[in-house]
């Protein structure tokens, strides 16, 4: 049986790659794109939690996270499109607009 | 120690995926890579004794959601990122105020390290020395799901609704009515 300890440090990693995607990339679609890394290292962790406890929650807030996940894309890549089609840009520094 | 080896590799492969998602300047591979990194979690799962939850991971996110993100890749015809205006613009490189993200992102690493060395070691799961294991089974899911969790399950329901809604108002173009 491999130990808590390993499955926690592969999700700290993965988040810590989605969050410097995040900050990192100047592109929409990829930070999209890094902040589902960042989902999925922490359903790692909700499940391999779930498993060492010895119950079934950590899944069950897994697909919870998962219909999330599905919802934030389909409204993140509307926006996408939408900005895209004022700018012909997807990079986040192109749109200033509401900038003080 | 077969399964000490599959977990290495299927951790390394999600790491190494995800990283390289990151460091794609074409979303096309980044997309393809996030997929290969998705099927490398979906194996960790099913060691974790989830089947499901791994079976949910391809059909959801390899299936339907990197495809919503494949067809906007192609729609949107792809504008990569560009050189120069990378070396300039990049947050790293601006002064000031613009590196507090990076800050952040450095003492969330920290954070993550500090708190995984506080962890105590468990080698198995708890429960399992007075034979209570637990083989999560679709049925018993379904039933924790459907019993205690019935409200959260119908609210996400109306988040779905809402956000199908929005993403056709959004993505609708104006002046059509």
């Amino acid at each position: 049986m491999i130990p808590l300890n390993h499955y926690l440090i592969v999700s700290a990693v993965l988040f810590a790659i989605g969050t410097a995607g995040v900050f990192l990339r100047r592109n929409l679609i990829t930070i999209l794109l890094s902040v589902e890394i960042m989902l999925n290292a922490v359903n790692l962790t909700f499940v391999a939690f779930g498993r060492y406890r010895g119950d079934v929650d950590g899944q069950i807030i897994t697909f919870f996270v998962m219909t999330v996940a599905a919802a934030e894309a389909a409204v993140g890549l509307a926006l996408i499109i939408a900005l895209f089609r004022h700018r012909e840009s997807l990079n986040p520094d192109a749109f200033t607009s509401l900038k003080w | 120690m077969p399964e000490i080896v599959t977990f290495y590799l299927l951790a390394g492969l999600a790491i190494l995926a995800s990283a390289l998602v990151i460091g794609q300047r074409n979303p096309m591979y980044s997309v393809m890579f996030l997929i290969v990194a998705f099927a490398a979690l979906a194996g960790l799962y099913i060691q974790l004794e989830a089947p499901f939850v791994a079976v949910a991971q391809i059909i959801i996110y390899a299936g339907a959601i990197m495809v919503l993100f494949l067809f906007v890749v192609m729609l949107l015809n792809a504008p990569q990122e560009d050189g120069a205006e990378w070396d300039r613009a990049h947050p790293l490189r601006r002064p000031g105020i613009g590196r507090v993200g990076a800050v952040l992102a450095g003492v969330l690493i920290l954070q993550l390290a500090y708190a995984l060395m506080k962890v105590k070691e468990l080698e198995a799961p708890v429960g399992s020395q007075t034979g209570g294991v637990t083989v999560s089974s679709v049925r018993e899911l379904g039933k924790v799901l459907f019993e205690r969790h019935a409200f959260a399950f119908e609210a996400t329901s109306v988040l779905i609704l809402v956000a199908m809604v929005g993403a056709v108002v959004l993505a609708r173009r104006e002046g059509e009515s």
